[in-house]
């Protein structure tokens, strides 16, 4: 079987976002750029698989700027995939061309039976690449994805939906995944394998020659602006009794919420 | 008069609020919003769509659109708005509209903008707000050259006025068109509460370490029957086996914007605060008068929890008149 995992670099959880001085953008100077989070149970889940299917193989692939893009597909490596896949380009591309870029790529590898996602990516919560991908294979999808069994040539999997139900679909191979928390416990990378990661091939493609021209995006994100600052808090004083009466009456009284 | 096209969706026989609040939204901008509405309960909410600015509804009357299933979703959604010919569709950005609308949107070669907060019409474009980090900065999204502009919103951002009357004459039914289905639904798996979804809820109430163990998230369920509130955690308590995933706040759970947000025990990791710092009124709980959580918070109790949690349950009772 022929797995790839779709990664997206992002800048760690713990940073602090600060604008440009124009606000078109976000200031990410020093940022430490991870692998999406969501992503990582994307890639424990490919390794898993390929543990019990000897012959599988997982690819991981990103679209970015080719260095911190090969950087963070080296975690990837080093947690157990066979290789990796840099797709360089330098521009904002919107959803709809990383997923052109993605689909294109995967297509030019020949295809894979199985392509594993984040759910979304917590930079710009878009939760949109991954259907999109799925559409531009012709595969079928199943997105926010808390277990999976595959037999044969056909997965079943379990989507999260509002309120901790969940769906359960089956779809046949091949199929487009996006993989919610959940779904496994993502391995660390182990010092043997951040050694092997250092010797595994990292392949590459230019995104203007997958078809996706700088400048093609459909959206935009135009400008940018910090949350509306917060009136300074009240605090409220007295024993536990008072507090609570004086909190009450103020949810009421003055936030009016009650 | 351009035209819009809104996804409603429904629940037992019901129109969400999330979608009136987009017809309405509609309606004020003077679209002509058409509204579609999926599934064989469907009627109701269609004559509901009608009285609060649908002019017109498209009703795919099909027992089989009663469970969710992205293909013959895509199939219905596909027809309904090629067959309206309008260029800006809005929908919710629920599970299914986050599922089933970005692929439409390749399927149309065009792009959409998803989780958003507010929206405005400028030059014929959609103009939406968004989240970007889950809270901590928010981007405006231009979708002008977007061949077909979807925006996907969250709820509770707009304002939602009366109904009006319904005009069953506007409810045209349509057939669901012919599907190869590769996707098959096998079972829908009811959660353990019935309570709006976190993204959904007006009011939340959150728990964090500071509960010491998962037995005391009873305090906090006790408090949420009182208020019709949806109960949330920190991280650390998810990742703690204390509560599900589904309740988890932050940057890599749910961002949330109810009208008010009480933290109890929750200290405020900027993960944690990015995801819950769009809502509008925010009560702090915690025994460290230090902890971030009070500079993000509108009301700050610095106490024992195990003491303040219980008086204030006693006090919004005595309120609420229950």
């Amino acid at each position: 079987m022929k797995i790839f995992v779709g990664i997206k670099q992002v800048p760690d959880t713990e940073t602090k976002i600060k604008l440009l001085p124009n606000a078109a953008g976000v200031d990410l100077t020093g940022v430490k750029w991870v692998v999406n989070p969501y992503d990582e149970f994307a890639i424990e889940e490919a390794v898993k698989i390929k543990e019990k299917n000897p012959g599988t193989q997982v690819f991981a692939i990103t679209l970015g700027p080719k260095q911190r893009a090969s950087e963070v597909l080296r975690t990837a490596l080093a947690m157990g995939c066979d290789e990796g896949v840099v797709v360089n380009t330098n521009t904002d591309l919107d959803n709809l061309g990383v997923a052109k870029a993605l689909a294109a790529a995967i297509k030019a590898e020949g295809g894979c039976d199985l392509l594993l996602l984040g759910k979304l990516a917590i930079d710009d919560n878009g939760s949109s690449v991954g259907p999109m991908v799925a559409e531009l294979l012709g595969a079928p999808h199943v997105s926010v994805v808390s277990k999976l069994e595959l037999s044969g040539t056909t997965a079943k999997a379990e989507r999260d939906i509002e309120g901790g139900a969940k769906e359960v679909f089956q779809v046949p191979l091949p199929c487009v995944l996006t993989a919610n928390k959940g779904l496994n416990m993502p391995r660390y990378a182990s010092l043997p394998g951040i050694m092997k990661a250092k010797k595994k091939v990292l392949k590459e493609y230019e995104a203007e020659a997958l078809g996706v021209a700088a400048g093609s995006a459909k959206s935009k994100f135009t400008s940018f602006a910090m949350p509306d600052d917060k009136t300074a808090v009240k605090m409220i004083t007295g024993d536990a009794g008072a507090q609570a009466q004086e909190l009450a009456r103020l949810l009421r009284d003055e936030a009016k919420v009650l | 008069m351009n035209k819009l096209v809104v996804f409603c969706e429904h629940h037992n026989q019901n129109l969400k609020r999330s979608s009136i609040e987009l017809l309405q939204f509609g309606k004020s901008k003077n679209f002509h919003v058409i509204g579609i509405v999926l599934g064989s309960e469907g009627q109701k909410p269609a004559e509901q769509a009608t009285a609060n600015g649908a002019s017109e509804v498209m009703f795919f009357n099909d027992v089989k659109l009663n469970g969710y299933n992205p293909e013959l979703y895509l199939a219905a959604l596909e027809a309904g708005i090629k067959q309206s010919d309008a260029r800006h569709v809005l929908a919710p950005a629920s599970s299914i509209g986050k599922d089933v609308f970005p692929r439409l949107a390749a399927r149309m070669d065009s792009s959409l903008a998803s989780d958003c907060v507010s929206l405005n019409i400028e030059d014929n474009a959609f103009v939406a707000k968004k989240p970007m980090y889950a809270g901590k900065c928010f981007a405006q999204v231009n979708l002008k050259d977007s061949p077909v502009q979807i925006v996907l919103m969250r709820a509770n951002q707009l304002p939602v006025a009366a109904a009006g009357a319904a005009n069953t004459g506007a409810i045209k039914t349509l057939p669901l068109p012919e599907v190869s289905l590769k996707t098959i639904l096998m079972e829908v798996v009811k959660g353990a509460s019935e309570k709006l979804d976190l993204t959904e809820a007006n009011v939340i109430v959150s728990g964090g370490r500071g509960l010491k163990e998962a037995g005391n998230f009873k305090m906090l369920e006790e408090m949420a029957n009182v208020l019709g509130a949806t109960v949330g955690a920190s991280r650390a308590v998810v990742d703690s086996g204390w509560v599900g995933h589904s309740m988890q706040v932050g940057q890599t759970g749910k961002t949330v914007a109810p009208t008010l947000y009480i933290a109890v025990g929750i200290s405020g990791a900027i993960q944690h605060l990015a995801g819950m710092t769009g809502s509008k009124v925010i009560v702090a709980i915690n025994n460290d008068p230090n902890a971030p959580i009070f500079q993000k918070a509108t009301y700050g109790i610095v106490g024992d929890l195990f003491e303040v949690v219980p008086k204030l349950t006693e006090e919004f009772k005595k309120l609420l008149h229950k």
